[in-house]
This record gives structure tokens, C-alpha cells and sequence, in this order.
């Protein structure tokens, strides 16, 4: 007993110098502020923005006005419907990606990483320039004569979702071909040898063995694609108004702080019930 | 059954593979080729110009933000791998009560939207009496690249031998000499990984910088946003190019080292066998 406690003691001060630093960084610049945004939702608007620390909840009634309710409507179902394409080419994607020989997949998964080194929003704007009235598209198929009106595909709905699968496929395709890499072989063989058909191996053995790589890939693209105020900016012009939009609008110009923190601890909320729900599934960290 | 794997990867797989890729480069594509545009406006490709490459080269005032982001790249990147790394192996290595509370927090600004970490720490920090500029920036950066430097960590020292580590101890070594000469260089590679990791992330942010960047601080990526809802100048091609130009580079470099240095390694661990 005496011997253990000693042992604990000799232990504080490394263990104080190791995690003590990102401990502290952590409190100081995550759970502070996070917990300061709490704060700030209960509180009141000031005259000229600001937050007055006079307690209401005001904003979370605020957040039940059916503009508000429908714009967290289009978010979530645009979120979703990211979520779903993503899968739909990834999988396959990532599926692919593991039958390659080690050699060549070090290097195509590198090249899934490569284009990050572009900023996301200039590589939206290439798309743009693709996309647009006047950009690559529109052009060839008027010269060819196919159209003589140019066909508009930016700045609508279907753009921002396909910002929004663009932006984020990459994240769905590492967790999934971590998650394939692992498949025990042995069971697929075993399955076919039982004299199941390929299609029935997929959803009886493959898919479930697979559910934890498709859970981390859909956090990965389902969440952030919540918040991602500047693909609908760059893809669906002025007029498009999601969370992500509203919240930062919130923020930095119509300056209604507890408004705009009323919806971030939805946010929060929500990404911490994620997260407790994934930890019992998957592995946290092949969310990284 | 090496034959029956290469069977698998048929033309229609290989096919879709190639459209998936050319879905994720077309834009670069097209990034690149507008970098050497005669039209500074970008409404079309109007003819093969140098003149922008020459510009930036002459020193740019578009150069000063991208070096303020890389600056602020790799700042955030020192403190996150000196504190990741330490705290990777404090939580390997030791069991205490808060443990499992601070593994818990490292998840969340991997899965929070930006957004919130970003209007988080512009309204605490400003709470605080900071103004919003370099040092804001550092400190909202290394909060969400310390966690992914360490989980990148993490999946290295999983596979450690911790037998080294005590046969170290046990030959006399105190801790400190055991994690300067042992748990560190066994670590490197992890480190670099994490280091890298660290880079992109932040060079590549947009939404947490646009929060907690000053007027005078204004880096690469928010330089870019003010400018996308208008019109795009060719020197952010020329920039962006020359930066992929410059990763491939590095990539390259990096592999050729590493080769370099496991062979030196096999020569070295020859030539001791042989004088033994």
C-alpha cells in the first residue's frame, strides 16, 4: 500500500510535465471558450452588438421562428444528402483503393491528399470557372452548337452540394479504406464457400464488418458540412443561406452574439452526442 | 490466389478510380492553366502569358500574406508537436484520474465544425482583452492541430516495444534519458507524419482564421475569401502552383531521403555484423 502511493507521488511530476501543458491548452483555448459560448446564448443582445450579461433565453425562442427552422432544415437535409453521395463514391473508391498493390496505393492515396495543398476555396473557384455561364462547359457547348443558351449550373442548390461532395469525399474515403484494409479475408472466403453469392456476402458479411469505417467517414463529412459557410458562399452566390451562413451572418454582421451562440450549442450539442454514440461503435481515433 | 486478386481489379473498377480522380483534379487543372493567363480577370483563358510568374517572383503584395500563413504554419506546427509529442507518451505511459476526461477532449475540435471553434475563440479571447491578430491565430490553430498531431502519435506508439524503454531504465538510464534516447527517436516518424498534418491543416484553413485574424494579419486563405465572391487575380493561380509544384517537390524529396537513409542503415548494420 505504502510502496503504491509512493510510486503515484514519483509519478505527478512527470505525468504534470507531460499532459500538463496541452491539459492546460486545452482549458484555456477549447473548454473555456466553448463553455463561454454557453454562456453567452443566455445572455442579452446589446444595443450595438455585443452581449449585455443580463440572463434570457431569448435567443433559444428565437431559434423556434419558422425562417430559422427552415434554413436548420435545409442544413441538415443538405448535409445528409453529402453525406449519402459521399458513400455512394467512396466506398467503392476505397474498396478499389485496397486491391491495389501496397506500392501503388502509398502513392494513390497521396494523390487523394495532393490537391489539399491548394486551398479549398481557390479549388471551388476552379470550379467555378468550369461551371459557370461563361466558364469551360458553357463555352465548348455553345462553339459545338449543342446550346445556344448557356445552361446555368452555378450558383444554385445542386451547386452547393456539389461544393459540398467535393470538399469533402477525400474525408469519407480514409476511414473507409482503414476500416476495408482490416476485413478478414478468411470470412469473405468462407462466405463464398458456404455458397453465398456475391451480393449476399456484400450486406450479410462485408457491409457490417465495414459499419464502423462508415460511421467515422459520415461524422467526418455529415458535421463539418454543417458549418461550412464558405462553399455555399463560393457555389451558391449571395442568396444562399445555411446554418454555417447563418451563424457566422450572426456573428460578424448582424452582430447578435447570443443569437449566433444559441445555434453553436445546438452544434456542440450535437457533435458531442455524435461523438458518445460513434465511441460506442468505432474506434475515436480513425476519426483523425 | 495472387491471380485471383489481380482478377478483381477489373477495367470497369480501374475506369471508375480514373473518374474519381479526374473529378478531384479537374480544378486544379484548370488552376493551373489560368496561372499563366493573359487576362488578369479571369472571365476566360485568353492566351499563354508568363508575366504573372514574374510578377510574384519580383516580390508581390499578395507574397506577404502567403508568408504570413506559412509562418503561422509552421509556429503552430513547433508548439503543436513539442506538446503533442510529450503528451502522447505522458498518456501511453502513465494512468491517472483525468485521463480519460482529456482523451475525451481531444476529439472534440477533430469533429466540431470550425465554425464554433472559431466564433469560440473570437468571443473568449476578445472576452480576455486580446486583440484579434498573429497571436490569436497561433493559439486558435495549435487547438485544432495538437489533437490530430497526437492521434497520428498515438497510432505509432501503439506498436512500440515498451520492453526498450525498460530495458533502458533497468541498464540505469533515468526516465528523462530514457525519453531523450529511447521513446523520442523511436518516435520520429510519427513525429514527422504529425508535423506534416499539422502544416496542411493549417495552411489550408479558412473558416477558424476568417474569427480570430486581425486587419493587419491577414493570412493566405483570407485573402483568397475577400477576393472569391468578385474576381480571382491570376497571382492566386501563380501562388497556388507554385505551392503544389513545391509539395511534389518535398514529397519527393522526402521519399528519396528516407530511402537514402534506410539504405545507409543496411550498410552500417552490414559493416557492424561483419566486424563482429
Amino acid at each position: 500500500m505504502k510502496e503504491k502511493k509512493k510510486k503515484e507521488r514519483k509519478n505527478t511530476l512527470p505525468i504534470l510535465c507531460m499532459v500538463g501543458p496541452t491539459s492546460l491548452w486545452l482549458l484555456f483555448f477549447l473548454l473555456i471558450p466553448l463553455i463561454y459560448v454557453v454562456v453567452i446564448s443566455f445572455m442579452t443582445k446589446g444595443a450595438y452588438g455585443g452581449v449585455v450579461f443580463k440572463f434570457s433565453i431569448d435567443s433559444y425562442k428565437r431559434i423556434f421562428d419558422p425562417l430559422y427552422l427552415t434554413v436548420m432544415w435545409k442544413s441538415i437535409v443538405m448535409a445528409f444528402e453529402t453525406s449519402v453521395i459521399c458513400l455512394i463514391i467512396s466506398y467503392p473508391f476505397a474498396y478499389m483503393l485496397c486491391k491495389v498493390p501496397a506500392k501503388v496505393r502509398g502513392m494513390l492515396t497521396l494523390l487523394i491528399m495532393l490537391p489539399f495543398w491548394v486551398n479549398g476555396l481557390i479549388r471551388l473557384n476552379g470550379w467555378s470557372n468550369i461551371l459557370r455561364d461563361s466558364g469551360f462547359i458553357n463555352t465548348l457547348l455553345m462553339k459545338i452548337g449543342i446550346i445556344d443558351q448557356p445552361i446555368q449550373m452555378m450558383y444554385s442548390e445542386g451547386a452547393v452540394l456539389f461544393g459540398m461532395v467535393y470538399t469533402f469525399f477525400p474525408f469519407m474515403v480514409l476511414p473507409l479504406q482503414s476500416s476495408i484494409s482490416k476485413l478478414d479475408q478468411s470470412l469473405i472466403e468462407a462466405s463464398y464457400d458456404l455458397g453465398a453469392r456475391k451480393v449476399k456476402t456484400f450486406v450479410r458479411v462485408i457491409l457490417p464488418m465495414t459499419l464502423p469505417g462508415i460511421f467515422a467517414g459520415t461524422i467526418q463529412v455529415f458535421i463539418p458540412s454543417l458549418g461550412a459557410f464558405f462553399i455555399s458562399d463560393v457555389m451558391g452566390g449571395g442568396s444562399a443561406a445555411y446554418l454555417g451562413n447563418l451563424i457566422q451572418n450572426q456573428f460578424l454582421v448582424a452582430r447578435n452574439w447570443p443569437l449566433g451562440a444559441a445555434f453553436s450549442v445546438l452544434l456542440i450539442i450535437f457533435t458531442l452526442v455524435v461523438l458518445k454514440a460513434y465511441s460506442k461503435v468505432g474506434d475515436l481515433d480513425d476519426l483523425a | 490466389m495472387k491471380r485471383k486478386e489481380k482478377k478483381k481489379m477489373g477495367a470497369g473498377s480501374i475506369i471508375f478510380m480514373a473518374l474519381v480522380y479526374l473529378f478531384l483534379y479537374m480544378p486544379v487543372f484548370v488552376i493551373i492553366l489560368f496561372s499563366f493567363n493573359k487576362n488578369n480577370s479571369n472571365i476566360a483563358f485568353d492566351g499563354f502569358t508568363l508575366k504573372w510568374y514574374l510578377e510574384v517572383f519580383k516580390g508581390d503584395s499578395l507574397m506577404k500574406n502567403f508568408w504570413l500563413s506559412i509562418e503561422l504554419a509552421l509556429v503552430s506546427m513547433v508548439i503543436s508537436v513539442v506538446l503533442g509529442t510529450l503528451a502522447t507518451i505522458g498518456l501511453y505511459r502513465y494512468e491517472f484520474k483525468l485521463k480519460k476526461f482529456i482523451n475525451g477532449l481531444l476529439y472534440v475540435p477533430i469533429v466540431i465544425p470550425e465554425l464554433v471553434i472559431g466564433l469560440a475563440s473570437l468571443a473568449s479571447f476578445s472576452k480576455m482583452g486580446m486583440t484579434m491578430g498573429f497571436a490569436t491565430m497561433v493559439f486558435a490553430h495549435v487547438t485544432f492541430c495538437l489533437p490530430f498531431v497526437i492521434i497520428t502519435l498515438r497510432s505509432r506508439i501503439a506498436d512500440f516495444d515498451s520492453s526498450i524503454e525498460e530495458a533502458a531504465m533497468d541498464l540505469g538510464a533515468n526516465q528523462w534519458h530514457t525519453l531523450k534516447r529511447v521513446t523520442i527517436p523511436m518516435l520520429t516518424p510519427g513525429i514527422i507524419s504529425g508535423a506534416l498534418l499539422s502544416i496542411t491543416l493549417s495552411i489550408d484553413d479558412v473558416i477558424i482564421s476568417y474569427f480570430v485574424s486581425g486587419a493587419g494579419d491577414i493570412t493566405f486563405p483570407i485573402k483568397v475569401y475577400g477576393m472569391v465572391r468578385g474576381k480571382i487575380t491570376t497571382n492566386v493561380y501563380v501562388i497556388s502552383t507554385l505551392m503544389i509544384i513545391g509539395i511534389v517537390v518535398v514529397y519527393l524529396g522526402a521519399g528519396a531521403l528516407g530511402r537514402f537513409l534506410e539504405k545507409r542503415k543496411e550498410i552500417r548494420d552490414i559493416k557492424k555484423i561483419e566486424a563482429q
